[in-house]
Parts: C-alpha cells; structure tokens; sequence
C-alpha cells in the first residue's frame, strides 16, 4: 500500500527525461523518421548475408538492364544487381556519417568545455582555430585536407570530423560560458569537486540536449559531404558500392540508362532526410520554450 | 555605427594572417615529398629537383613565407603545373562564371525561400505549413549532384530544353543555378518560417490587428519587415556555402568555373593551383561573413544603441 503510493508520486515526478519522452512521442515524422533509421543499422548488419545477388557477381548476360523482377533496381555496365549494391552500401555511408560526427562531437566538445571553463589564452586558441576552420565553406575544407592526405575512404572521414568539430566547439563552449557561475557549479566548487568532476557531471550533462541536436543534424550533412566526396572522385574506389560513387558511375550512362543514377540518388537521400526529420523531432522536444 | 564598423575590420585581420599561413603550410603539410608526388615515380632525380625549384620547396621555410605573402600582394599566385600558366590567369578566366553562377542561385533561392518560409508561417500547422516545410526539408536533404543528373536527364536528354554543359548563355546557367540554389532555398524557407512565428507572436502584431489592420498589411507591412534582419543574415551566410556548393554543381554541368577548377587542379595534383582556390574561396567567406556583420548592425536598430 505504502509503497505503490511512493511509487505512484515518482511517477509523477516531471523530470526533464521524462517530458522529452512524452514530448518526443507526439513527433510522428520524427518517430517514422527514427524507425527508419533502425531499419538502415539493421540493413548495414545483415545485408551481405540476405542480398540476392553478390555485390561483385558479374553477368554479361544482364548489362545494363532496367529495373525488372529479377533486378529491382536494374544493373549497372558489368551486369550487376544494383539493388544488392545499394543495401550493401548502407553499411559504408552510415559508418562514415556516425564515424565522422562522433569523432567531430567528442573532439569539439572536449575543447569547447575547456575553452569554456578555463577561458584565457587556452581559449583564444581553440577560438581562432574554430574561427580559422569556420573561414572556409564545409567541403573546400573538406577537399583540402583530402588534397593533403590524399584520397579514400578513411581520410574522407578525417576530413568530415575536422569539419564538424569548431561546430561543437562553439556550442558546448556557449553553453559552458552561461553555466560557469551558477549556483551548481559554484555549490560542486565550494565542495571541493575536482574541474573534471565539474566539467563532465554537473557542465556537460546541461550541454547534452543540444549536442545531441546537433549531432542529429551533422549525420545527414556528413553523409551527403561523404557522398559528395565520392562523387568526385576523392573518396572511395571501385568496386566499393559507396552511394556517391555509384551515382557517379551512373553518369557516364545517363542517355540511355537512368536507373544507375535513379536509385543511388533515392537512398542517399532517404538516409539524409530521417537524420534531418530526426533531428528536427529531437529539437522541438528538447526545446523547453515550445510547449505542445 | 562606425566605430563598431572598423572594430569589425579589425577583428577579422588575425583570422585572414591564419588562413593565409594554413594555406602557405598546406603544400608542407603533404606525408612525404611533395616534389616527388608531383612529379610522379617514374621522374628522375632531376625533374624532381626542377619540381621542387618550381614550388620553392628548396628554401627556408621563413623565407619561402615571406616570398610566398609577397607574391600574394603583387597577385602572383604561382604557376599552375598543369597548363605552365600563372594560376591567376586561370582564374580570372573562370572566375566570372562562378559569380554569376552563384550569384543567379542566389538571386532565385532567396525569392523562392522567402516566400515559402512567410506562406508556411503565417499559416502554422495549417496545410500550407506542412506542404512549404516538407519541400524544405527534402531540400536540405537531397545530395546536390542528384539534383543536377536528374535534371540533365529530363531536361536536357529527353526534352531537350537546356544543353547539358558549358557556360555560354543565360540558358546553360539555369539548371547549375537551379541545383546549386536548392539546398539555399530549403534553408532560406526554414529560417524564415521561425523567425515569422516569432514576429507574429509579438505585442505590436496583435495591436495591428486590434485596430483592424487588413491580414496582408499584418503579414508584409509589420511581420515580413521585421522578419527579415535575422533573414538578411542567414541568406548572406548561405553566400559562402554556395561558394563551397558551387565545387559539386560545377563538376556535375563541367562548368567551367572555379569549383571545376579546384577539382581538376585535385586531380592532376596541381598544388599551387590548389592552395590558391583555397585561399580565394576562404578570403571570400571571410568578406562575406565580414558583410553580413555589418549590414545586420545596419539593419538592427538595437545593435546601434549599445
């Protein structure tokens, strides 16, 4: 008796989670838009194994075939299924936009704390670096530090994460900068707590709702940066069946083959889009001005 | 005002010395010789040495950054390896074609955004809303080479209403300016869709429509005017994606402009031709953002108070 009572004035409790949940839940294009996200990491598991056709399965049989029972998305100039090549691609194009945000967010997030809580000369060095990146539009950095490192895959993903970090700098930073002296930090300090207790407890759990907005948002750019990349031919090679670089091949055959270029496009696209509609759900629920 | 001008100016000197050095470091921070790259594996001991001589990878790094800030304020940008001409030229030869390029893009994206973005905020969470902001979204959402294939293919192969490439008229501008601008648009649309909900919810909007003002002098006369300071910003920050869009666009329409250009110069890795377009897209942003600055001071009456 006792203790359902207890238990039933928890449950009462708003705590900020629990508002963002029910909040969250009322974003229906943001719900599909998640589920569909769930579906790609699950498609990037198991593609392989479920594929009707293997990725590299020539058939000079089938060149250059439109869209038929067989092949539902046609096949390209070595007769392969482009269908099994895009589901293998989700694979790549997720861990490249994953890859190169995480590592972009932690990077930008551990010097925009710092910058933040410490201030000084610490600060205006991370500041101009951020202002220094900021100086150049996204993909010409990007294709600069390709330029440097040359091309492929892995250094696109450098590139990306390069990229996307002074954006998390500058936000973890604002949000350190307006946390620095209220009453909890002040209260963990004259407690003793070390700057790292401080830092990581108390200031950057405030940052997380942004950050995790952010992050949202940076996956669909990063991915189109990603593709964008490939297409122009300095990020991954053939056969690597990258969405963005099947597009690519698609172009040499656009007169009389539109499929090549249809399809790649498509998921590309899908893939972006639910990170962008994910990310906007996530806004407006953790957003504590815009209420219902 | 003037003060905060010039206070602006300033401000924005240490990041132009910054992007200036990353940019001079750039060839030196290449893994390996960079001379040898260039010149390939076959080359001899003597070709390579010419390359280095060529790129002035042979003296002391101070001074090859003294030679090199020199060279930039005479608007000596090096020799292109790849066409033995002097960058600047082939720049200059490409150049106004970006501008136009992205300057057309600019032109209709922010027209098509603006209005996209006042039609679905003054009609919030109404049909109008959800038409205008699922286009937007899909705009920032597909991949801008798509774009350009997809018109080609229905515009220029099946209808034959536009040429698929070059850069000669207004009609081989459309479908690059109609690619590069749709992302710009998306954006442009969402920003002002926001900032119109905010506007609307203001004080002064709800006395214009106590003392019976018509719903079209609400929406243009008070809510668009006031909308617009923060618009103004975003759209000219759009400026420098396009800039950087303009790499993707140009490739898919093998425009001949700077983008192409950067991704020829990539390919055949033409360093000094590299470096440059680097720096004359960076010294753009930086102008730019440097314009946005102050036309939103201008613009905003508050910031001219304090």
């Amino acid at each position: 008796m006792e203790n359902e009572k207890i238990k039933a004035e928890a449950d009462d409790i708003r705590t900020p989670f629990k508002e963002f949940i029910r909040k969250f839940k009322k974003q229906k294009t943001a719900l599909v838009a998640f589920a569909f996200i769930i579906l790609l990491v699950v498609i990037a598991f198991i593609s392989y194994s479920v594929v009707p056709y293997g990725i590299n399965e020539y058939d000079y049989n089938a060149i250059m075939q439109g869209p038929s029972a067989q092949h539902w998305f046609g096949t390209d100039e070595f007769g392969r299924d482009l269908f099994s090549r895009i589901l293998c691609g989700t694979r790549i194009s997720l861990s490249v936009g994953l890859l190169s945000v995480t590592i972009g967010a932690v990077l930008g997030t551990i010097l925009g704390l710092l910058g933040g809580y410490y201030g000084g000369i610490l600060d205006s060095i991370i500041m101009r670096i951020c202002d220094v990146l900021f100086a150049f539009p996204g993909i010409i950095l990007a294709i600069a530090i390709v330029a440097i490192l040359g091309s492929g895959l892995y250094n696109v993903v450098i590139a990306v994460a390069v990229f996307s970090t002074p954006t998390f700098a500058r936000l973890v930073r604002s949000t350190t900068l307006s946390y620095k002296n209220s009453v909890f930090v002040q209260a963990a300090q004259n407690l003793g707590a070390s700057d790292a207790r401080i830092l990581f407890q108390h200031i950057l759990p405030a940052a997380i709702p942004n950050i995790i907005v952010q992050y949202t948002m940076s996956i669909g750019n990063s991915i189109l940066t990603a593709s964008s990349l490939s297409f122009l031919g300095l990020g991954a090679k053939p056969p690597t069946p990258e969405w963005g670089l099947l597009l690519s091949n698609g172009r040499n055959y656009m007169m009389s083959s539109w499929h090549i270029t249809l399809f790649p496009g498509i998921a590309i696209f899908l893939t972006v889009l639910a990170f962008n509609l994910l990310g906007d759900g996530l806004r407006d629920a953790l957003d504590p001005k815009l209420s219902d | 005002m003037f003060r905060y001008i010039v206070k602006r100016i300033i401000g924005v000197i240490p990041t132009l010395i910054l992007v200036v050095t990353f940019v001079f470091l750039f060839v030196r921070m290449i893994p390996g010789d960079p001379a040898r790259l260039v010149a390939g594996e076959q080359a001899t001991q003597e070709d390579v040495e010419i390359i280095r001589e060529e790129l002035g990878l042979n003296e002391s790094l101070p001074t090859q950054y003294v030679n090199y800030v020199k060279g930039l304020f005479k608007g000596d940008l090096g020799t292109s390896l790849r066409t033995k001409r002097p960058v600047l030229t082939e720049v200059s030869n490409r150049y106004a074609n970006t501008v136009r390029l992205t300057l057309l893009s600019l032109a209709w994206s922010s027209v098509v955004g603006i209005l996209l973005g006042v039609w679905s905020g003054r009609h919030r969470s109404k049909w109008q809303d959800y038409t205008g902001m699922t286009l937007a979204v899909s705009g920032i959402s597909l991949p801008t080479f798509w774009i350009g294939f997809m018109l080609i293919i229905v515009f220029s192969v099946n209808l034959k209403w536009f040429p698929t490439t070059g850069a000669d008229g207004l009609a081989n501008l459309v479908l690059p300016a109609f690619t590069l601008g749709t992302s710009v648009a998306a954006v442009v649309a969402r920003f002002t869709r926001s900032s119109m909900i905010e506007v609307l919810k203001e004080d002064y909007i709800r006395t214009a429509r106590a003392k019976g003002l018509k719903e079209k002098a609400i929406v243009w006369g008070h809510a668009f005017r006031n909308s617009m300071i923060s618009v103004v910003t975003v759209i000219g920050l759009q400026f420098g994606y396009l800039l950087g869009g303009s790499v993707v666009t140009e490739s898919v329409f093998a425009f001949p402009g700077l983008g192409s250009l950067l991704i020829e110069s990539v390919n055949y890795r033409d360093y000094p031709a590299i470096q440059s377009l680097i720096l004359i897209f960076s010294l753009h942003f930086i102008v730019i953002n440097l314009l946005v600055d102050i036309l939103y001071a201008v613009l905003n009456p508050e910031i001219q108070l304090s």
